[in-house]
């Protein structure tokens, strides 16, 4: 097949963009999308042109490095697929496709179709994790954990931080990313210990990164790879007015029998 | 002060704010319509309640005062999320796509609300302030007295209805009401996180939104639809008689 793409090209943050269209012809429906754009850039640097530089590493949905919005939707919008899986038998002959980078403050963006995703990271560095010494594996069987919570904390985990929730909102809100993190651990015993102070770090990093709030549109669940849903957002919110009513008591300094 | 702040300045202290706020204005629709529907019980019924609320400054004013608090701080949560999520997205996508599978009551919020504010400037002067010159009827509502002489909130609604473009403002405007309250309550369950499965029915919070809005709808509506329709229309000829009489008996004394 032959397609004719509208790719984003734009050096770097501080220069500005637009967008280059160029013809792929001889396109294989088989071939995943980020392998038409391996061969249009071959030909471009064949051709002694500059090729474009966008994200991939594992290229089989489950790092979340891949981030390209295609016609307006990041990752395509097919249910469940991120842009690495997704393939070109889903377009047609002679169609034009629009190539975007991710588009939120909070994402500057690097080159082409590369934008910093480092806000997710700091994010996670405010709360994402669970302060326990390491050593050797717990028992099993010590920390029980029922099948329904279970289940819920992996639908949660399943998040792979692609960003596609933000690039997708109107707001440009990361909350369903800020949702599954801070739930995945919240609801496991591991992780409750720190529950309060987890929800309001990972929150107040969050609005300090400059997203945007959520509005309960559902863009961000429909167009997550790993269909991640807003009962998330809904558990985030309740996590965090309990949080923030129960404020925090503090221990006397000193403390002990002395 | 210190707890009031941080909460304002957090993204979900502010949907927080939206939600409850909302909340409470959803309480008063609900309350002004079990008023409003009084009317489909007759003139004694409707006008005792109407002197009994404006007799009570104890429960009048509080609930003003509350109801005017909670508006300001819808609106002023509104427009500070909206510029907070504007400036969250600086570079628009290529020809502005409608964002992805968002239902249009959800795109619709500013929209929405913008003319539901409106809309409730005119309902107060139409017929709280009763000024003359917004009814088309050339009758001042201020005046009117039933039968033993409190003021006649039946026949208010009968001549303040019976002009067709304020019916069909005051529909299009309870449609838009509607349409904000058919995401704007799913909207609230979430933002104070209640979305959970009930009596085996699955988010039933965001059932319960929609058919809210619908018959929030269908009930406000049967009362513009039912005084077009001719209710109460010999109640309202009698009056205007009686009305017009006195203006004439007025005209002559005064001669
Ligand atoms: C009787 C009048 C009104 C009622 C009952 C009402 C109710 C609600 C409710 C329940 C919500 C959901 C809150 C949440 O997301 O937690 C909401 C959201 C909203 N309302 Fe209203 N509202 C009213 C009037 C207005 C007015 C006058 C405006 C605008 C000037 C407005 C603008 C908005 C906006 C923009 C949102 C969405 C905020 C966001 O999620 O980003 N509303 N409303
Ligand atoms: S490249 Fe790893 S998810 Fe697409």
């Amino acid at each position: 097949m032959n397609l004719t793409l509208k790719i984003w090209r734009q050096k770097n943050a501080a220069s500005p963009g637009g967008f280059e269209t160029h013809e792929a012809r001889d396109v294989s429906p088989d071939m995943s999308f980020l392998e038409m754009l391996d061969m249009v850039n071959e030909r471009l640097i064949a051709a002694g042109q500059e090729p474009f530089v966008f994200d991939s590493d594992c290229r089989e949905g489950i790092c979340g490095t891949c981030s390209l919005v295609i016609n307006g939707v990041p990752h395509g919008g097919r249910k469940g697929t991120t842009v690495c899986q997704l393939h070109m038998r889903h377009f047609q002959d002679g169609q034009t496709i629009t190539i975007e980078p991710w588009r939120a403050r909070a994402f500057p963006l690097v080159k082409d179709l590369i934008v910093d995703r480092t806000a997710f990271d700091r994010i996670m560095l405010a709360g994402g994790f669970i302060s326990v010494n390491t050593g050797n594996a717990p028992e099993a069987n010590a920390l029980p954990v029922s099948k329904e919570i279970a289940d819920l904390a992996m639908d949660a985990a399943a998040c792979i931080g692609c960003g596609a929730c933000v690039a997708v909102c109107k707001n440009a809100s990361a909350m369903l990313f800020v949702a599954a993190k801070v739930s995945h651990l919240n609801y496991l015993p591991q992780g409750r210990a720190e529950k309060d102070r987890r929800v309001k770090n990972m929150v107040a990093q969050m609005d300090q990164e400059g997203f945007g709030n959520c509005t309960v549109t559902g863009s961000c669940e429909a167009v997550c790879p790993k269909e991640i849903n807003l009962d998330f957002i809904a558990k985030m919110n309740r996590d965090y007015a309990v949080a923030v009513v129960k404020g925090e008591l503090k221990a006397n300094s000193g403390g002990g029998v002395g | 002060m210190n707890f009031f702040m941080k909460i304002w300045h957090s993204s979900l202290g502010k949907k927080y704010i939206m939600g409850i706020s909302g909340f409470v204005l959803v309480f008063f629709i609900v309350t002004h319509l079990m008023g409003n529907l009084q009317i489909f019980v007759g003139p004694y019924w409707i006008n005792t309640y109407g002197l009994f609320l404006h007799e009570r400054h104890e429960i009048l004013w509080p609930a003003r005062i509350v109801l005017l608090t909670m508006v300001v701080l819808h609106i002023w949560s509104a427009f500070k999320l909206r510029a907070e999520n504007q400036a969250a997205r600086p570079v628009s996508y290529a020809g502005n796509p409608a964002p992805f599978a968002a239902s249009y009551a959800s795109r619709t919020l500013m929209m929405s609300g913008i003319i539901i504010a409106a809309f409730a400037v005119f309902h107060l002067l139409h017929y709280a302030l009763g000024v003359r010159a917004v009814n088309l009827t050339g009758i001042n509502f201020s005046t009117l007295q039933d039968s033993q002489g409190r003021p006649d909130l039946y026949l208010m609604l009968l001549l303040g209805f019976s002009r067709w473009p304020i019916s069909v403002f005051y529909i299009i405007a309870i449609g838009l009401l509607c349409l904000h309250l058919s995401h704007g309550m799913r909207a609230m369950f979430q933002s104070v996180g209640w979305k959970w499965t009930f009596g085996g029915v699955s988010h039933l919070p965001d059932k319960i939104a929609r058919w809210f809005a619908l018959i929030i709808f269908i009930l406000y509506v049967s009362i513009p639809v039912a005084v077009m329709c001719g209710y109460g229309k010999a109640y309202k000829e009698r009056a205007l008689q009686h009305l017009t009489a006195n203006a004439i008996s007025g005209k002559e004394s005064a001669r």
